[in-house]
């Protein structure tokens, strides 16, 4: 699989990553080498194989629906970069 | 009296609970002993000395009250990406900033409960993408060990240590802890092992808890123990292992006492020595470790049984689009937001975009981009569902191997330790590196690397044992037994206090 440049750069845009087009460039050539080695994974036969969830066969847990923690506030917005009393503050995003 | 920070988590044991030694007196030797090696091996990201003191504080009152705790007093590292309570946690990377925890991992908190010492946070490879600790944010491990010349002397290159739990392996090997905490997504904890001559083990999927670790690649990640020994995996192993109903995928199984393991001894286990493990390439003493491995196995008293595991050669390639794919979506919370840095844009788009190429790697960069490839619309069932079709061929390998034998033989890796920048130019060729590791992620099986040899060049190498699901007590046994028969390999000279001449002089006196 050959990923040209446009494709890098949808790719970078889908993934929030800015490039240069310089680094646009060396990806192409990155990704596309990186592509073709695990396309050797096509010559194995797996039309009747299941895809592989975990190791041990057990059913995921559930727990009861109720409220366990709360009024932490204070603790989720600790670590932002830019905060108003308890919200995140981002770039306006509506006009 | 012997030097305090060559002990091994056993033996500092026994002193402490003999009162031979406090927790406070041997803190306070690995407090000095990491001021003294940091500047030169940058192994720890965040040294804790106060925090490690107060906990050491703590375990004496303990050990004089007889309520002794099983890992009481005993100092450790912690790889920087467990999240720490009131401690900065990075992943080694910049876009996390001077994030610092409000809760602490679940590893964490059973090994602070079981009274062990935390030292300071660990290096490693920017959110655990790497062989060879070079793609931190905070610069890369350099490695205790050095290559022998011709000459019999140490050459001057730096050696990396492995990777991505290179700080980990370094410290460990370097005497800046008893032991370390360490993550594996496909070698992270078995590669620095072997590359440092210390023992690392990769438990069993589900065995540790992966909650409040910095998520990589969640089906494949686990957390396990570095250390000098066999039985110092296998006591810090027990601590760390527990069902946690935090993480969904723990597993609701007793941990057995590993360490009562290991004197059962390898009579009568069938070690299976897989045909596919021998790559074109591999180097004749890699080969000639493997045989001795076998040999030493054989002589304890196990049985040997060629066996084949076919799929062997596509687990690299479907590991390298597992876990990117799971990376990709796992490191989408970065996004200058909640947590960490952010580089601000003209609107929250370009926020997001600026934040994070300016916060993440170039490794983790490419990562993402390969991971949101192969999600993207169209290429999901091309790429994603095939590799994961691939593990469970597999593991069907590793189940039908299972009828005959109880635990497989491989070698670590294909080769010792490198030097800087020797495989940083070339993705794939690092990529190589977990070419024996990663087939045991994928099928979610435990592994465990045991030091077993030099190389031609005087630097470690590792062998790997596979086990059944949940047994990592089997691995024990027989990593005991290459124990025993290989002895323990450690730096012959600390060379990275050589600069400090006082604080050899110091040493040196302090050590009569």
């Amino acid at each position: 699989m050959r990923v040209d440049e446009t494709t890098v750069r949808r790719i970078a845009r889908l993934a929030r990553i800015r490039i240069s087009d310089e680094e646009a460039k060396g990806l192409e050539a990155e990704l596309s080498g990186i592509l073709n080695w695990v396309e050797q994974l096509n010559s194995v036969d797996t039309a009747s194989v299941e895809p592989m969830t975990r190791v041990v066969p057990i059913e995921l847990k559930k727990r009861p629906d109720v409220i366990n923690d709360g009024e932490i506030a204070d603790e989720i917005v600790k670590n932002a970069p830019m905060v108003e009393d308890h919200y995140f503050v981002v770039p306006k995003v509506v006009e | 009296m012997t030097e305090l920070t060559k002990l091994t988590i056993a033996e500092a044991r026994d002193k402490l609970r003999k009162k031979e030694i406090s927790a406070t007196e041997l803190t306070q030797a690995f407090i000095d002993a990491i001021d003294a090696a940091n500047p030169q091996l940058n192994a720890y990201v965040l040294p804790t000395p106060e925090l490690a003191l107060e906990q050491a504080k703590e375990s004496d009152k303990r050990l004089k009250s007889g309520e002794v705790r099983p890992l009481e007093g005993l100092p450790l590292g912690h790889k920087d990406l467990f999240c720490t309570k009131d401690v900065r946690t990075t992943a080694c990377s910049k876009i996390l900033g001077d994030f610092t925890p409000t809760y602490e991992s679940t590893v964490g908190a059973n090994l602070w409960n079981a009274g062990a010492v935390m030292l300071g946070k660990l290096n490693c490879d920017e959110f655990a993408m790497g062989s060879s600790n070079e793609t931190s944010a905070f610069g890369p491990v350099v490695s205790p060990w050095r290559r022998k010349g011709a000459d019999g002397n140490l050459k001057d290159d730096k050696l990396v240590p492995g990777g991505s739990s290179g700080g980990s392996s370094a410290a460990v090997a370097a005497d800046l802890c008893l032991g370390a905490t360490a993550t594996d997504t496909g070698g992270s904890i078995r590669q620095p092992a072997a590359l440092t001559g210390t023992v690392g083990i990769k438990p069993t999927y589900g065995r540790c808890s992966r909650w409040g670790i910095v998520a990589f690649a969640s089906s494949l990640d686990q957390a396990g123990p570095l250390a000098k020994t066999v039985r110092d995996a296998a006591i810090m192993l027990r601590s760390m292992a527990s069902h946690d109903p935090k993480d969904s995928t723990s597993v609701e199984t007793p941990v057995p006492d590993y360490e009562a393991a290991l004197t059962q001894g390898v009579k009568g286990l069938r070690v299976g020595v897989p045909k596919e493990y021998r790559v074109e390439g591999m180097s004749a003493e890699i080969d000639k470790l493997w045989q001795e491995g076998i040999a030493w196995l054989k002589a304890a008293g196990a049985s040997i049984h060629e066996i084949s595991l076919p799929h062997t050669k596509y687990a690299l390639p479907a590991y390298y689009i597992v876990a990117p794919a799971e990376a990709s979506s796992n490191l989408a919370r970065y996004d200058g937001v909640r947590y960490g840095v952010r580089v601000p844009g003209k609107d929250l788009v370009e926020t997001y975009e600026n934040t994070r190429a300016e916060g993440f790697g170039k490794e983790v960069r490419r990562r993402i981009l390969i991971g949101t490839y192969v999600l993207s619309a169209g290429y999901y069932d091309a790429y994603y569902l095939k590799a994961q079709k691939v593990r469970t061929l597999i593991k069907r390998d590793f189940d039908e191997a299972w009828k005959s034998v109880d635990l497989v033989l491989t070698p670590t890796t294909p080769s010792p330790a490198f030097g800087f920048g020797e495989k940083t130019g070339d993705p794939l060729a690092m990529y190589l590196e977990d070419i024996f590791t990663v087939t045991v992620n994928m099928a979610g099986l435990p592994g465990i690397s045991v030091p077993a040899g030099l190389s031609a060049e005087g630097t470690p190498l590792g062998l790997q044992l596979i086990g059944k699901p949940f047994d990592e007590a089997t691995l024990f046994r027989a990593a005991q037994a290459i124990e025993d028969a290989a002895g323990r390999f450690t730096v012959a000279e600390r060379w990275w206090t050589a600069g400090a001449a006082s604080e050899g002089g110091k040493r040196k006196a302090g050590s009569k």
